[in-house]
């Protein structure tokens, strides 16, 4: 699907391409390799022929030769420092195309924690996969919950660090569609170290064919009661969110506690006295890790504070009781008012107006993007303007109405 | 004097021959305390090695277990056998790896490269090719030592007490907040710097004041040139790695916030301090190889060295030039995009120098008489890797290629090409050219370049595929590489990961066996090599004037200074199966400056 079109030697190196991107730096690869190549030729050419051709023997001595030729070294130093420079231009013009954004750039807000990557679409929905229309510029506002974490898609030629308390940007544009199942996306990898789990704090991209596919995607991320079940929600949740990361269903101790074993009992804290690990227990580690440590396990847990909805804390819980009680059954709670509590402030307005298209879940959504927004604005002091959550969140009502 | 010599100095057997009398050797006499309060700066250099090669044997099983736990995609080796299923297993091995490649890192950088060069043999040998009884300042010297050993202890406690899992890098806020020994860690790198500190202003002060008359700048050996651009960023940019990581220790303990964005501080400020040390360090680790590599092509070519002021001049240019680039390690961090550019920029510029020296290089074994010793085959070797490493950083210099290669396997292929292919070959090298006078012994040639050959096979499986691995995308520092239980990684990408990773493996373990090889040949000439003559090569600079291992004082009689790299008036004596210097007869045959 992806190696249709590529170059000569391109599987050799590259394994895959999909972004506007690859024609340009792969060009000045093969520049810089086939460059490489001759000097590389030429220096250990001529090294071996004196090898052979000076090697001490009997009969043979060294002879007096210049002892320097400031032309000879000039011009070793010039032709170098040109092709260099020749080098540092094409670098640079690419590397103004890899970082100037267009303006009508799709945005996805990427959030990075140990071990596990957000996507959050315009609509708030989140998804642990990288969902994109193929043919659009597509702008990724990251940042990060604990430590560096860095974005890196090998077929796009797209990396850039996620730095607790900035928004960094980046973008590209996908060339090459996927299957829409995440195992037939493109690789996607955190590149800055992080810890325990860095090497599987791996993901997807997946790439649409058309915008009528993404469509249908982003009106499926948003509600966690597609699919009738709670517990089966709490598992995808499970997988997907990147508690499996953490913590075994076998009762297996990994970098948190087992989900299995526990419930409905006391256990002891780090600090304080025990705590009955009940559905208020759940909430809270979900929402404030840090309140309540268990013992024998480190304070590493992020917060997932605005990025889980009630709903999906909900149907984590359900899992959780899933595991533990035996036949244990459940039906998703009756909605409340569909407005009402959650458009307490201006933010929600904002966000209600500009969901109109999908009507509907954006009560929801208001809450969702509000408290994301709350919990991240808490951290940023170096946050530029133009890239604050605020600005962000109208770029996608334009862009999609350009889409539909 | 570094001009053109159109004819020998000396023409037939009209010279007297150069006695060199035999002393007491430094090694003998006195017993432990007479080592560990020494102020000759030979015996200090000798404990210096045994130091760093003890790290460098550490540093290089902590590699193989790396390269071993990667020999399968899932993290398994590394758990020991540890753990109740696969999962329980997998994260053990992971937090072990990643205490392994730390301590790899850390261990390889501060314990064994930086001081391996300057340090052990620098200490040994330049103030003897500065024709000099010891260094200017002996007791400084000492003290340089003891911090080493005092910052080492620091180093293998963290060791012992595992949990020091941040990278050789202690990149924050990672540092900060997980619970290995950094501050141990931290404060045993700090101790290391004084060391280094210590031994940079040593060499400058001898270099500058100790030099003998006649010896101007531009008759100096390459090798001081070297030592000298060497002691400089040591001196200038290793105080700021102690500044840097008094910031990280505060910040642990006291929580200053400096580098915390949620108390106003910054990240990345961390990563410029760093690498604002750590760049210029990179040069601290290949200036003093590339000063090794002067000297041995020129001897074993029997060649003056060609475009001596240009090699001279790059080390110093490398040595300005590399103070202004370290924000080349920090294209993806989201420094501006102006800033980004002016690195790229100078990184390209100091490349220059380097390519300079590699022509020069060639260019001296023009029209020579090549001898394959030792130490050549390591020099070839180097010239060949050094190349490659060279080379690949231009992908990583240009931003746009940089983005994608940056933190992949590529750049660990390319450090290593550097780092490896460059310095420790060189080490190498220098270790073999002055094991004879280092302890008066020859070792066994066939070995020696036995083992020079396996190393460049052995190192060259190991870390080409990696250039390939991290073109297609494999991510440093992963202890796995099959992608988690949710993301698998493409099956067809595992395959080529795990091929070339196994080719990786099987590379290192030859390396291995090439090093040990080295490490044989080196230590059995001890008991069963001849005794070496004062000059087994024929090398025309100062230490070579002295006998094999040299006394106390160094030299035993006034040593003639002549032109470094003038091979004329030294002869060959099969009798002793070395080289001995020839005094012209100046009343038949008047000298001639050759100019």
């Amino acid at each position: 699907m992806t190696t249709a079109h590529l170059p000569p030697l391109a599987s050799f190196w590259f394994f895959n391409s999909g972004s506007t991107f690859v024609p340009t730096v792969d060009s000045l690869f093969y520049f810089i390799l086939w460059l490489s190549t001759f000097f590389f030729v030429l220096i250990v050419g001529l090294m071996l022929f004196f090898m052979v051709w000076y090697r001490h023997r009997p009969g043979h001595a060294p002879e007096h030769s210049p002892h320097h030729n400031n032309l000879l070294e000039a011009t070793w130093t010039i032709i170098p420092v040109m092709l260099v420079f020749v080098i540092f231009g094409l670098g640079f013009s690419g590397f103004m195309e890899l970082r100037t954004v267009p303006d009508n750039a799709f945005e996805v807000q990427v959030i990075a924690q140990k071990w596990n990557w957000s996507f959050q679409y315009p609509n708030g929905g989140i998804a642990p996969e990288l969902h994109v229309p193929k043919g659009r510029p597509i702008k990724l506002v990251l940042q990060s919950k604990d430590v560096l974490h860095s974005i890196f898609v090998p077929a796009f030629r797209m990396k850039m660090d996620c730095v607790p308390g900035r928004y960094n940007t980046c973008w590209f544009e996908a060339t090459e569609a996927t299957g829409s199942d995440p195992g037939d996306g493109f690789e996607l990898f955190c590149a800055e170290y992080c810890g325990t789990s860095h090497s599987t704090m791996v993901s997807r991209v997946v790439v649409y064919d058309n915008d009528a596919d993404f469509q249908k995607f982003l009106e499926g991320v948003i509600d966690p009661r597609k699919e009738n079940n709670p517990v089966i929600a709490g598992q995808t949740l499970y997988q997907n969110r990147g508690c499996v990361q953490c913590h075994s269903l076998d009762g297996a101790a990994r970098t948190g506690p087992s989900f299995k074993g526990g419930w409905g009992k006391e256990q002891k804290m780090k600090t304080g006295g025990p705590v009955l690990m009940d559905e208020n227990y759940i909430r809270e580690s979900i929402l404030n890790p840090m309140a309540k440590v268990h013992d024998g396990f480190n304070p590493v847990m992020p917060s997932y504070q605005g990025q889980l909805k009630d709903d999906e804390i909900y149907a984590l819980i359900a899992f959780i009781k899933s595991i533990n009680i035996e036949g244990f059954e459940t039906q998703w709670p009756a909605i409340e008012g569909e407005e009402g509590a959650e458009a307490e402030e201006g933010a929600a307005e904002q966000n209600g107006a500009e969901q109109e298209p999908e009507a509907g879940e954006a009560g929801e959504k208001a809450d969702a993007n509000e408290a994301s927004q709350g919990a991240e604005g808490a951290e940023p002091s170096k946050a530029p303007s133009s890239e604050s959550p605020e600005t962000t969140d109208d770029t996608p009502v334009e862009s999609s109405g350009d889409g539909a | 004097m570094i001009a053109h010599t159109s004819k020998p100095l000396v023409s037939g057997e009209t010279g007297r021959r150069v006695e060199i009398p035999e002393g007491p050797s430094y090694l003998t006499g006195g017993g432990l305390m007479s080592w560990a309060f020494t102020l000759d700066h030979k015996r200090i250099g000798v404990m210096y090695l045994c130091g760093i090669l003890g790290f460098f044997l550490i540093g290089g099983l902590l590699a193989i277990l790396i390269r071993l736990e990667l020999w399968n995609p899932a993290a398994d080796l590394l758990a020991f056998g540890q753990g109740a299923d696969a999962t329980a297993r997998a994260e053990i091995a992971k937090n072990n790896f990643n205490q392994v490649f730390t301590l790899h890192g850390a261990i390889m950088v501060f314990l064994f490269i930086i001081p391996s060069i300057p340090a052990a043999l620098g200490n040994f040998v330049v103030p003897i090719m500065v024709g000099a009884k010891d260094v200017a300042f002996p007791r400084l010297n000492l003290a340089s030592f003891h911090l080493y050993f005092v910052g080492a202890c620091f180093f293998i406690a963290a060791l012992l007490t595992t949990g020091l899992d941040t990278g050789w890098t202690f990149y924050t806020p990672y540092s900060v907040t997980t619970t290995g020994p950094v501050v141990l860690a931290t404060m045993g790198v700090f101790i290391l710097g004084f060391s280094s500190i210590f031994t940079g202003l040593n060499f400058i002060v001898t270099i500058n004041t100790m030099r003998p008359r006649g010896m101007t700048w531009f008759r100096m050996p390459l090798f001081l040139w070297s030592i000298y651009a060497t002691s400089i960023i040591q001196v200038l940019a290793t105080p700021v790695l102690a500044i840097t990581l008094l910031l990280l220790m505060t910040e642990r303990m006291l929580g200053i916030g400096i580098f915390d964005s949620a108390r106003g501080g910054d990240p990345v400020l961390f990563q410029h301090f760093f690498w604002f040390y750590s760049h210029p360090a990179v040069y601290i680790m290949i200036l003093p190889a590339m000063g090794v590599i002067s000297e041995v092509i020129p001897t074993f070519s029997r060649k003056h060295i060609f475009g001596y002021r240009f090699i001279a001049y790059s080390s110093i240019a490398i040595a300005l030039i590399g103070f202004l680039v370290w924000g080349h390690h920090m294209f993806t961090s989201g420094q501006s995009a102006l800033a980004t550019a002016i690195f790229s920029f100078l990184t390209f510029a100091v490349a220059i120098p380097s390519a300079i020296k590699v022509f020069n290089w060639l260019a001296t074994m023009y029209k020579g008489s090549i001898h394959f010793n030792t130490p050549m085959c390591y020099a070839i070797s180097f010239m060949a890797l050094f190349t490659i490493g060279g080379l690949t950083g231009l992908p990583l210099g240009a931003l746009a290629t940089d983005i994608h290669l940056h933190d992949t396997y590529f750049v660990v292929a390319h450090f290593h090409y550097v780092m490896m292919g460059g310095t420790l070959i060189s080490f190498l090298a220098a270790l073999f050219y002055w094991w004879p006078k280092l302890f008066g012994r020859m070792y066994n040639e066939r070995f020696g370049q036995l083992s020079a050959i396996i190393v460049f096979i052995g190192f060259n499986l190991t870390f080409f595929t990696q250039f390939i691995l991290g073109v297609k995308g494999m991510p440093r520092r992963y202890a796995s590489y099959e992608g988690s239980d949710a993301f698998p990684v493409t099956p067809e990408l595992l395959e080529t990961f795990t091929t070339l990773h196994r080719i990786s493996t099987v590379g290192a373990l030859i390396l291995g066996a090439g090093l040990f090889i080295a490490a044989g040949t080196l230590i059995a000439s001890l008991w069963y090599g001849r005794k070496a003559p004062a000059n087994p090569w024929g090398a025309a600079t100062l230490e070579w004037k002295c006998c094999s291992p040299p006394t106390q004082q160094n030299f035993e009689v006034n040593p003639i200074m002549g032109p470094p790299y003038v091979y004329d008036d030294i002869k060959y004596d099969p009798a002793i199966d070395g080289y001995y210097e020839v005094v012209p007869d100046r009343t038949t045959k008047p000298m001639q400056d050759p100019v």
